[in-house]
């Protein structure tokens, strides 16, 4: 398993150079690894169902104990079907969906494929920090794959917003990863849940993986992500905004519901929002014309199903749950597929401008019929198999499922009402619209269409074929699974009367006039598009506030801060633990004295000095006074150094003085009045320091360890018997790297600032951003 | 200034060699702001080579006396400061050709690649080794690895130094590029 995920970021690697040398044929090419993967899985499914789940493991960073762990189970292999399964059908069908020639190809089969390999290293993973890493490596890909090549403004506020919020739930979930990972003293999942920790600890942490969740599947308050991320060509949608990766989110609750489904802060969430995004999102599907913001509000909703059933936590909930899971990936997926197919092929998607498309294309009608029964919950379809199920177990739980039932059924009256609408929308035909122009379908996208939707009718008539798979999931609830079975038929039961009352009420809401015009609206301030606007905005204005506090523009201020904190914070602790020095020598050498004199006399007159050009020499006086106090003391090297360095500062200083007014301004009120702020601060700061230098150079006892070695290994370790020019390049060469590194920073960030000021704007300024986007869809 | 372009290409008689490629001076359309003194614009050039060569000394010297890779490199970078005090910022174009970004990031590369070389054979990152040469009439030579990095050192430095030069230097020249007098008013007023 380690090696599949692997074989998919090499390819993603190789795949923009066979892009560039066979075109679409890349996609193709992309689809081999996924398709490999699904047929190693299910050749191996044995394993995964015999208890056995087999783990691997691969050490990355061993030094502080990070390893990535496999393991293959139920689960598992459920989601590789949909991720490998769905992803290879979806990459075929790219193939035949993308422009000849189109430059994005290498790009986005390379994305696809990388996502695909994230996705299967994320249902895999058995440690949470893999599981973090490969979560965020979705977002990523999702984010490239949303925002295309970036040219208009709709795809990059699109692809940020997907980034943003799912992003912020997945630090979230990182930070509840660890807590309860702390909290179980183990990164394994499967150890985690085997004996789940409790207390205040575990319930923070549980919150905050649900709100990864909730970020991932587009739960209420944070959907408004879905629908704008149907910007990306609609194979993606297909792939990651249907089948897999806002699967995610369910996939993590479903994969901590075995061991968490008992606290409060665990369902109460999971239900309350999942029922809410439910029937929010069928609701608002009903007001779509767009055939694909149809299907991502239908989306939502269904996952809001997921999520509910999840949280119930009984085992036919669960068993219900992982069902309609695999049944969603199918439908929606061919759906979707089916929309790109339209798209193409007319030019449209708006339903008020296709008619007669059914009549043209009979058998993408029936495959796309096919899908849409199974979302609505017809017989005998998987969906409706899951559906069954899921009515069931809510059926007999405890008394707050019942509440949930009557969500889940309101639900599915709108899940019923919007799958009609999208099935008439897209294939009927309106007298009032002339037949939409179209040419054949495509055999081989028809196909890849009717694969999904096919299998949602075989399975459903042979349930037999994945339930030990999906009941090997439902187990982890419960030791005595009660004695219900997937089928098509279990008789006159409640369930069947529930399931016939949804589609009536369906039927009758879609038939209804009062549809069109209240359906789906929402009041405006409602609407949780303009809560995530309020977000972003509101962080804006807060940075902006804090970065114009801290950022005050003031030289003063900033060396003041600076100085200010030096004595105040290290300072009082520093001079506390000193002894007073004993023997306090006036000098070592005669020649100390004239030296520190003229250091002395040059200090003091730089305050006087009123022109800057005199101030500046006189530093540069001090400055050489001292470096030959260095050479005094027998430190050549440090003498050089200082020399010449005084020597660029002084000439650094002279270039940027000759910008200033010769002199110092010096009669304005307020700078006479903070003159003795200013100067009593430079005194204490200056006293503080030069105290600082006595008392340490007199409570140093001999020479220092490290002194002693540097001295003695100089010549055998780095043949050098300059004791300094060992350290720098060797005994402490990381540090020198460190130092060059931050050199070459900040030469380049006052370099660019001085070019970036001396460059003029153009004449008539730069031509704005949504100027280049409209002509750049106007090229499109 | 520079030399003329087909002088480049054409291979040069041997007879010829020797002379120079440039123009020793300034011509008088590439003054500058300032007044120009030729005895310094002149000392400026003869000394230029020797400084750049005792910055050299320094860099490779610094294992057993005074110098390294930093005094080189500002030995070096003051040879450059004292053609742009003398000559301004024509006489700095002309001197140097490279971009200073270039010659900062090489220095960079540098440095880092000798840091991670030892980590290919296995050994920890920045470990150093010692070749000894005996070469037929210097004697024996000794070069330590570490020597790399001292370089790496000595160019980032030179780099820093001239684009120092470049921007702080030329570039805030009265009617240096892009810095009209109008923003210079203003600017003013908004200091004062």
């Amino acid at each position: 398993m380690l090696t599949a995920i692997a074989a998919h970021f090499v390819l993603a690697a190789f795949l923009p150079l066979i892009a560039r040398r066979w075109g679409r044929a890349a996609f193709v090419v992309g689809a081999l690894v996924p398709a490999a993967t699904l047929v190693f899985a299910l050749s191996h499914a044995g394993s995964a169902l015999a208890e056995r789940h087999p783990a691997e493991s691969f050490a990355w960073a061993p030094a502080i104990g990070l390893e990535f762990t496999t393991r293959f189970d139920e689960l598992a292999l459920l989601m590789i079907v949909l991720v490998s399964g769905i992803g290879a059908l979806v990459l075929c069908y790219y193939a035949c969906y993308a422009k000849p020639g189109d430059r994005a190809v290498g790009r986005d089969s390379s994305l696809l494929v990388l996502f695909a390999g994230s996705m299967l290293g994320l249902v895999l993973a058995d440690d949470v920090i893999s599981l973090y890493i490969f979560w965020e490596l979705t977002t990523v890909c999702s984010f490239l794959l949303v925002g295309g090549d970036g040219l208009t403004k709709k795809l990059r506020k699109s692809a940020t917003q997907a980034l943003l919020v799912t992003s912020l739930g997945g630090l979230a979930m990182l930070l509840g990863l660890i807590l309860l990972a702390t909290a179980a003293g183990t990164t394994r999942i499967s150890e985690i849940l085997a004996n789940p920790p409790g207390g205040g600890v575990v319930t923070a942490a549980v919150l905050l993986i649900l709100l990864g969740a909730f970020t991932k599947s587009a739960q209420v308050p944070f959907h408004p992500w879905l629908p704008g991320a149907m910007v990306a060509p609609t194979p993606v949608s297909a792939y990651l905004h249907a089948a897999a990766m806002v699967k995610a989110g369910v996939y993590l609750v479903a994969r901590f519901a075995p061991g968490f489904s008992d606290l409060p802060a665990w369902w109460v969430p999971i239900v309350v929002l999942g029922l809410w995004t439910m029937v929010l999102g069928g609701f608002r599907a009903l007001r779509q014309h767009d055939l694909k913001t149809l299907l991502a509000y239908g989306t939502i909703s269904q996952l809001g199903f997921l999520m509910v059933l999840v949280g119930a936590g009984t085992w036919i909930a669960a068993l219900a749950d992982v069902t309609l899971v695999l049944a969603h990936g199918l439908f929606k997926s061919a759906l979707f597929l089916t929309v790109g197919i339209i798209d193409k092929r007319t030019g449209t998607r708006d339903i008020r401008e296709l008619s007669g498309l059914g009549a043209r294309w009979p058998p993408l009608t029936v495959f796309a019929t096919l899908a849409v029964l199974s979302m609505a919950g017809f017989p005998p379809l998987l969906g409706f198999v899951g559906k069954e199920a899921a009515i069931e177990g809510l059926l007999h739980g405890q008394p707050k499922d019942l509440l949930l039932l009557a969500g889940v059924v309101l639900g599915s009256v709108f899940t019923v009402a919007y799958s009609l609408r999208f099935l008439v929308g897209a294939f009927g035909t309106r007298p009032t619209v002339a037949p939409t122009e179209a040419p054949p379908s495509g055999t081989v996208m028809t196909t890849i269409v009717g694969i999904p939707a096919v299998t949602g009718l075989v399975l459903a008539f042979v349930p037999g074929l994945v339930e030990p798979l999906l009941a090997g999931y439902a187990d982890a609830y419960s030791a005595n699974p009660p004695d219900y079975h997937l089928g098509l038929w279990h008789g006159f039961t409640m369930p069947l009367l529930l399931s016939i009352a949804i589609i009536v009420a369906g039927y009758l809401l879609h038939r209804t006039a009062l549809a069109p015009r209240l359906a789906g609206w929402v009041p405006g301030p409602l609407h949780a598009q303009r809560g995530y606007q309020a977000g972003v905005d509101g962080l804006v204005a807060l940075a902006q506030s804090v970065t114009g506090r801290l950022q005050a523009g003031s030289l003063p201020i900033y060396l003041g801060v600076i100085l200010v904190t030096m004595v105040a914070v290290p300072g009082a602790g520093l001079l506390s633990g000193i002894e007073t020095p004993v023997d306090l020598r006036a000098w070592d050498s005669l020649l100390q004295v004239p030296l520190a004199a003229l250091v002395l006399v040059a200090a003091g007159t730089v305050v006087l000095a009123r022109r800057r050009l005199t101030a500046v020499l006189l530093t540069g006086v001090v400055g050489y006074g001292i470096g030959a106090l260095f050479i005094v003391d027998g430190g050549a090297d440090l003498a050089l150094a200082q020399f010449l360095v005084e020597s660029l500062t002084l000439v650094v200083f002279v270039f940027v003085i000759r910008r200033f007014p010769p002199r110092f301004v010096d009669d304005r009120p307020y700078f006479r009045r903070a003159r003795w702020v200013k100067a009593t601060l430079a005194a204490v700061a200056g006293t503080f320091v030069a105290v600082l230098a006595v008392l340490f150079s007199g409570s140093r006892e001999g020479m220092p360890e490290a002194s002693r070695f540097y001295i003695e290994n100089a010549e055998d370790a780095t043949g050098a018997t300059n004791v300094v020019n060992a350290i720098i390049v060797d005994f402490r060469a990381f540090d020198t790297i460190g130092e060059i590194a931050v050199l070459a920073v900040a030469a380049t960030g006052a370099a660019s600032l001085i070019l970036a000021r001396a460059r003029r704007r153009p004449p008539g300024g730069y031509a704005s951003e949504e100027a280049v986007a409209e002509r750049a869809e106007v090229k499109q | 200034m520079t030399a003329e372009p087909e002088q480049r290409i054409e291979p040069v008689p041997w007879e010829e060699w020797d002379r120079p490629r440039d123009q020793w001076l300034m011509a008088e359309h590439n003054c500058n702001t300032w007044p120009r003194s030729l005895l310094l614009e002149v000392c400026a050039r003869i000394v230029f080579p020797t400084v750049l060569m005792v910055s050299v000394y320094l860099l490779l010297a610094g294992h057993h006396d005074a110098g390294g890779g930093f005094s080189g490199g500002l030995v070096a970078g003051l040879a450059f400061v004292l053609r742009y005090v003398a000559g301004g910022s024509a006489e700095l174009a002309a001197t140097v050709r490279i971009r200073p970004p270039v010659v900062i990031g090489s220095g960079l590369s540098i440095a880092v690649i000798t840091a991670l070389v030892p980590a290919l054979s296995g050994q920890p990152v920045l470990s150093s080794a010692i070749w000894k040469l005996t070469l037929p009439v210097l004697g024996e030579l000794k070069i330590t690895t570490n020597l790399f990095l001292d370089i790496g050192v000595y160019l980032l430095i030179v780099g820093v130094v001239i684009d120092l030069l470049r921007t702080v230097g030329a570039g805030t020249e009265l009617g240096g590029p892009g810095l009209d007098d109008e923003t210079l008013e203003r600017e003013e007023v908004e200091r004062t």
